[in-house]
C-alpha cells in the first residue's frame, strides 16, 4: 500500500539520518558480535600455516568426533522427520482431546536448558539412575555412549521440524486431503501424492534447521558423553577439550569446520526459503 | 440413481447440525440444497460424501445403504467452495489424479488416460490449459478444473458446496449457466449448496431448503418460490411485506405483487411515500400506510413510477395482488 502512494511514503518514514544511523548501529552490532569472533577463528586455525591446520583436521580423534557427529546428526534428523511429521499431521489436521498440551511438549526442549535435558538422561539411564541397573544387567549402555548423545542429540533438536510444519499444515488445511480420498486415493497415496509434496519445503527447511543444531549441541551431549578419546566425543567437544589442552591451533581448525558448516547451513536455508516463496509453499 | 438420505442427525457437542433430515434426491436431476448460513448444508453434503459421519441415520445410494462406506469407495465427485486444487500439480495431473491412484487391475493405460484428461479438459472448456498450474488460473477456471477433477472417476453423484461462492458476480452467472448446460449434457445426479436463492431458481430442477439443521421444503422451484410452505421459507426467497389480519395470522405479499395507483382507487390502501429509488429496471418504493402498519417495499417498473411522479412525501395506493396467508403457529 505505502509503496504506491510516494507522498505518503515520504510522510510516515523518518528522516534519512535516523534510517542510516540505525543500519550502521545494527551493521557495527553484526560486525562486533558475529564477523569478527568468526574471522578471528579462521585466523587462529592458520596461525601456524596451511600444514598445520590440515594436520589438526586429519587427527585420527577428530575424524572418529567428526563420524561421531555425522551419525548422532544423521539419527536424529531421521527420527525428527518422521516424528515431527507425525506430531505435525495430528496437530494440525485432527482435533483432539490433549492438543494442546502436545503442543507445548513439542516446545519442551526449546524451553530447558539443554544440560538440564542431558541430566535428565543420566538420572534415567545413568548407573545410579532409574533403569540404570536394569540395563547395565542386560548388557545394555546409554550414558558414556553413543546411544546417549544419540538420545540428547535427538531430544534438543525434536522442535526444529515438528515447528516448522505445525503452521504450514494448519494453513493448507485438509480440503486438499478430502479431494484426494474422494477421488478414490488410500492413506499412503494421500500422503505421497499430496501432503509431502505441499510441505516439501518446509520439511527441508526444518531438516536443515535441526541438522545444523544436531552437528553443534554441546550442553547436552556433553553431560552424557563422558568425554571418552575417540568415542564418545562429538566435533564441539572436540574443540573444547583440545582448548582446554592449549592445543589453540588444533581447536580453532576443528571449530572453523562448525563455522563452516554455520555458512553452508546459512546459505542452504535462503536458497530453500527462496524456492519455497517461489512457490507459495511455506506459511507466513 | 435416488441418492436417499434416511433420518440423518448430527451433532456437534450439544450443538445439533441436522436433526432428523430425510430426504430422497432424484436420478438425474440438479439439486440445490439451500438455506442460510449455519443450517447444515455443508454438513449433509459432507455425510453424503462420507467425509462425516452421522450420528444416527442412513445413506441410500440406490438401495444399497452406503452408511458405513468409506469415502474413498462412494464413488461420488465433490468440488470444494475453495477448489482445493492440488497446487503442486498441473492442470492435467490434478484432473488425472483420480485415475492414477486407482487399483492396477482398473487403472486406464497410459494413453486411455492422456486421451480421456484432454476429453474432459474440453468438456469445460480448458483444452489449452493443462499444463498450467493452477495458481495461474482466475478462480473461474479453477473451478471448472476441479470439475473435471471430480468428473474424470465418473462419479455416480456429484457434490458442489458452494462452488460459485468465492467468484464474481459476472463470473458466477456466466457459470452457473454453463453448470445448467453441462448437466443437461451428463445427466450425472448431483446436488449443489448455495445460500444465493437466485442461483437455486435459476440452475437447479429441484430445490431443498433448509433451516437450522432442518429441511423446510422441497419442490421444484416454481413450486418452492410460488407456494413457500412456511413463512421461513417465504422471507428466505424474497422480500416479504406482511400485515397483520383478523384472527391473529398476517398476510405475506412480495414486493411486486402490488398493484400501484397514484389516485384513490376502490380497494387499495392510501401510503405515503418514504423514499424511493430505481434499480435498472424495477422502480423501488419505500412506503409508510397511512393506518399505521409497518413499512412496506413496492416494486413497479422505472416508467410507471416516473409517470406517477413519485417522489418523498406523496400518497400512493396500493393494492395486493397476490397473497399468502400463515397462522401464527406457523410463524414462530
Ligand atoms: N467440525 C465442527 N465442529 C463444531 N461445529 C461445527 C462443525 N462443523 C460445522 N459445525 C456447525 O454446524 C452448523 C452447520 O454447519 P454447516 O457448515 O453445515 O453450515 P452451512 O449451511 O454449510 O453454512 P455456510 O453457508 O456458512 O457454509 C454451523 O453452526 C457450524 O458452526
Ligand atoms: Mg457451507
Amino acid at each position: 500500500m505505502i509503496r504506491s502512494h510516494p507522498e505518503l511514503r515520504r510522510s510516515v518514514q523518518d528522516p534519512a539520518w535516523v534510517r542510516g544511523g540505525a543500519i550502521a548501529l545494527v551493521l557495527l552490532f553484526l560486525g562486533l558480535v558475529l564477523f569478527m569472533p568468526l574471522i578471528a577463528v579462521f585466523r587462529e586455525a592458520l596461525r601456524k600455516g596451511a600444514d598445520a591446520y590440515w594436520a589438526a583436521l586429519r587427527n585420527p580423534e577428530t575424524l572418529d568426533a567428526v563420524r561421531l557427529t555425522l551419525l548422532a546428526a544423521l539419527l536424529a534428523v531421521i527420527f525428527n522427520a518422521v516424528f515431527g511429521l507425525m506430531a505435525s499431521w495430528a496437530i494440525a489436521k485432527f482435533r483432539f482431546p490433549g492438543r494442546h498440551i502436545l503442543i507445548s511438549l513439542i516446545d519442551l526442549p526449546f524451553a530447558v536448558s539443554p544440560v538440564v535435558s542431558g541430566l535428565v538422561y543420566v538420572l534415567l539411564f545413568g548407573a545410579q539412575g532409574v533403569l540404570g541397573p536394569w540395563l547395565q544387567a542386560h548388557g545394555f549402555r546409554i550414558i558414556f555412549a553413543v546411544p546417549g548423545i544419540v538420545l540428547a542429540t535427538v531430544f534438543v533438536t525434536f522442535p526444529f521440524i515438528a515447528r516448522e510444519l505445525i503452521p504450514l499444515m494448519e494453513a493448507q488445511g485438509t480440503d486438499e486431503e478430502e479431494s484426494a480420498v474422494v477421488l478414490g486415493a488410500n492413506g499412503w497415496q494421500t500422503f505421497w501424492r499430496v501432503t509431502l509434496p505441499n510441505i516439501k519445503w518446509g520439511l527441508l527447511y526444518g531438516i536443515i534447521l535441526c541438522n545444523a543444531r544436531a552437528m553443534g549441541e554441546f550442553g547436552a551431549v556433553s553431560v552424557v558423553s563422558g568425554h571418552i578419546r575417540g568415542q564418545t566425543t562429538t566435533v564441539p567437544l572436540q574443540v573444547e577439550m583440545l582448548y582446554n589442552e592449549y592445543n589453540f591451533v588444533a581447536a580453532f581448525a576443528v571449530a572453523s569446520m562448525l563455522a563452516i558448516l554455520a555458512l553452508i547451513t546459512l546459505v542452504l536455508k535462503s536458497v530453500v526459503e527462496w524456492c519455497a516463496k517461489r512457490k507459495g509453499m511455506v506459511a507466513g | 440413481m435416488n441418492i436417499e438420505v434416511r433420518n440423518i442427525e448430527k451433532r456437534y457437542g450439544s450443538f445439533t447440525a441436522l436433526g432428523d433430515v430425510s430426504h430422497v434426491f432424484e436420478s438425474g436431476k440438479l439439486s440445490a440444497l439451500l438455506g442460510p448460513s449455519g443450517s447444515g448444508k455443508t454438513t449433509l453434503l459432507r455425510i453424503i460424501a462420507g467425509l462425516e459421519n452421522a450420528d444416527q441415520g442412513q445413506v441410500l445410494f440406490g438401495c444399497e445403504d452406503a452408511s458405513h462406506r468409506h469415502a474413498r469407495y462412494r464413488g461420488v465427485g465433490f468440488v470444494f467452495q475453495h477448489y482445493a486444487l492440488f497446487r503442486h500439480m498441473t492442470v492435467f495431473e490434478n484432473i488425472a489424479f483420480g485415475l492414477r491412484v486407482k487399483a492396477r487391475s482398473q487403472r486406464p493405460s497410459r494413453s486411455e488416460i492422456r486421451k480421456k484428461v484432454e476429453r474432459l479438459l474440453k468438456l469445460v472448456q480448458l483444452d489449452w490449459l493443462g499444463g498450467r498450474m493452477p495458481s495461474e488460473l482466475p478462480g473461474g477456471q479453477r473451478q471448472r478444473v476441479a470439475l473435471a477433477r471430480a468428473l474424470a472417476v465418473e462419479p455416480r453423484l456429484l457434490l458442489l458446496d458452494e462452488p460459485f461462492g468465492a467468484l464474481d458476480a459476472n463470473v458466477r452467472s456466466e457459470l452457473r449457466q454453463w453448470l445448467r448446460r453441462l448437466h443437461d449434457e451428463i445427466h450425472v445426479t448431483s446436488i449443489f449448496v448455495t445460500h444465493d436463492v437466485e442461483e437455486a431458481l435459476e440452475v437447479s430442477d429441484q430445490v431443498v431448503v433448509m433451516n437450522a439443521g432442518k429441511i423446510e421444503q422441497s419442490g421444484s422451484p416454481d413450486e418452492v418460490y410460488d407456494h413457500p410452505a412456511s413463512p421461513f421459507v417465504y422471507r428466505f426467497l424474497g422480500h416479504a411485506n406482511i400485515f397483520q389480519v383478523a384472527g391473529g395470522s398476517s398476510l405475506y405479499v412480495r414486493p411486486h405483487d402490488f398493484d400501484v395507483f397514484g389516485e384513490h382507487f376502490p380497494g387499495a390502501i392510501a401510503a405515503q411515500v418514504l423514499g424511493c429509488r430505481s434499480v435498472g429496471a424495477i422502480g423501488r418504493i419505500d412506503l409508510q400506510p397511512n393506518n399505521g402498519g409497518d413499512p412496506l417495499q413496492v416494486e413497479t417498473d422505472k416508467n410507471s413510477m416516473r409517470s406517477m411522479q413519485v417522489v418523498e412525501g406523496k400518497t400512493l395506493y396500493i393494492r395486493p395482488r397476490a397473497s399468502k396467508q400463515y397462522t401464527a403457529a406457523a410463524e414462530i
